[in-house]
């Protein structure tokens, strides 16, 4: 199992995977907007989609847990 | 004159409002969100009104909630800085509605100036040079052949309905369109379903070099030289200087001269700044027209002497323009570099807490900047967090006095872009006036995102 962080703050502006998605290592997974600039989150490993924590919208700080795979 | 001001902007550009506001004795109103509480404009301004949460649609870019405090608060006039609501002529329109002064051109020249196509179109009538070009699909191969003639090689294939560079080609000569057209055509077809090929001239190594203008309501208008600004990272400025290390006496006479017929053509008030592409030919091309303040407005007040935002108030206040063409003057050399709050390789964001923060000093030295140490800079607003400008008797001067200023500038706890400044500074290129608009790609190792 592992986690998507997010890695600075910023609200999530797009969440591309759903719940049960298959995901590939450095593919993106969600993207957050910071300073008016659109931040690509990719996942490190490969694995499926098993929750995602952060609803479009949301702020988050950096370090915040966004979704899990597994 | 005015008694009192809203300002409806935050960060160094609000600060530099009230600082002229307190100079002319002018009462000043602050607007901020909830996570700008601490900052320093509220601080500064004679009152503060909390206008919402922090994302800017809930605070900075509610129009009515903007206006409830300016009316509340008895405000003649407000100052819309930058960015912002500044160039939306819907709040402009507001203000005229309720009696409320906009810092600015009136709202139907910037919604004129707003629209891509519509200013293309008035600045052609106006005379002033855009991209020779066409606005209409071509028919076929021929007629694209005699189009090109007509504009002159290179040119610029475009597919209309093109993105990201597809259906995009530079062709050199009459052979090289031949061959680029039906392949371009059918691309163009395959990925957006739309063949329609244009064609516009191709501007190799081009420059961006602006002109500041200054029109009052009755009719004058002024121009206050140039601003080069060729060097960009993601399409936005971080080195602009004036004067432009390019440009002769002639071309900086014509392209001052242009942009004033031009303001005067569509009844322009107030700061503004028409922005060129410029050639290596030096010929020069409309690009669009900012009505407002920019942000690199302090090189012209360096070399000139003026007070733009004090021009801004008088005139805004009905006054006429203090000044005549022939009194503008132009002394020196000034640059001002944007400091950024982001990765200066990646250009990714970087929010966070500023630990340690202590600016350059010295009588050549500017700062513009709304940040104090232990201040956050939040995720919501812009990265820009500070302007350093520096002044010399000419631009090699100007450029050592950035690079000490650089030296000494101190900033902890968030990354931020100093180190490409100080490669951009010290760079031979650009040390030569090598300044193109391709500089960053071109010169620097860098990793852009997009």
């Amino acid at each position: 199992m592992s986690q998507v962080v997010a890695s600075m703050a910023g609200s999530v502006w797009k969440i591309v995977v759903a719940v049960g998605d298959q995901v590939e290592e450095g593919q993106d997974v969600i993207i957050l907007e910071s300073m008016k600039m659109e931040i690509p989150i990719a996942a490190e490993s490969s694995g499926v989609v098993k929750q995602i924590n952060v609803q479009e919208g949301d702020f988050v700080n950096e370090g915040d847990v966004l979704l899990e795979l597994e | 004159m005015f008694a009192k001001i809203l300002i409806a902007n935050r960060g160094e550009i609000a600060v530099r409002v009230i600082r002229t506001c307190k100079k002319l004795g002018i009462q000043t109103v602050a607007i901020y969100s909830e996570a700008d509480a601490d900052s320093l404009h509220v601080k500064l301004a004679d009152e503060a009104h909390l206008i919402g949460k922090p994302r800017v649609s809930e605070s900075y870019l509610n129009i009515e909630k903007i206006i409830e405090v300016a009316k509340a608060t008895k405000a003649e006039a407000i100052h819309p800085g930058y960015g912002l609501l500044s160039e939306n002529p819907q709040f402009a329109r507001r203000c005229e509605e309720e009696g409320i002064v906009f810092i600015g051109p009136k709202a139907d020249v910037i919604a004129k100036m707003g629209s891509k196509i519509e200013a293309r179109k008035t600045m052609e009538t106006a005379g002033v040079p855009i991209v020779p070009g066409i606005a209409f699909p071509l028919q076929d191969v021929e007629e694209a052949v005699k189009t090109a003639e007509a504009i002159g090689y290179p040119i610029m294939l475009k597919a209309s309905a093109g993105g990201g560079g597809i259906g995009m080609q530079i062709v050199r000569d009459e052979d090289e369109l031949r061959k680029a057209f039906a392949g371009n055509q059918k691309r163009a077809a395959s990925f957006f379903g739309d063949g329609a090929m244009y064609l516009e001239k191709y501007i190799a190594n081009p420059r961006h070099i602006e002109i500041q203008l200054l029109a009052d309501k009755h009719g004058n208008c002024i121009y206050l030289w140039e601003r080069e600004c060729s060097i960009q990272r993601r399409h936005q400025k971080v080195v602009e200087e004036a004067p432009s290390p390019f440009l002769d006496e002639k071309t900086r006479r014509k392209m001052g001269e242009a942009a004033v017929k031009a303001a005067k053509h569509i009844g322009y008030t107030n700061a503004g700044t028409i922005e060129f592409l410029v050639d290596e030919q030096k010929n020069f091309y409309f690009l669009e027209m900012n009505t407002r303040l920019q942000v690199e407005h302090p090189v012209t007040e360096e070399i000139t002497g003026l007070d733009l935002v004090e021009e801004q108030l008088r005139v805004a206040a009905g006054e006429p323009l203090r000044y005549r063409q022939e009194h503008i003057r132009r002394d020196g050399h000034a640059i001002e570099v944007r400091i950024y709050a982001e990765d200066p390789k990646t250009f990714l964001p970087s929010p966070g807490k500023i630990t340690v923060f202590g600016l350059p000093q010295g009588e050549y030295v500017r700062n513009e900047t709304a940040v104090q140490s232990g201040m956050t800079v939040t995720p919501f607003y812009d990265p820009m967090i500070a302007k350093l400008i520096t002044k010399g008797n000419d631009r090699q001067e100007a450029i050592k006095r950035m690079l000490a200023a650089l030296e000494n500038y101190q900033i902890e706890g968030i990354k931020t872009n100093i180190p490409m400044l100080k490669e951009v500074l010290s760079h031979p290129a650009f040390q030569a006036g090598d300044t193109t608009t391709n500089f960053v790609e071109k010169h620097l190792q860098t990793t852009t995102t997009k």
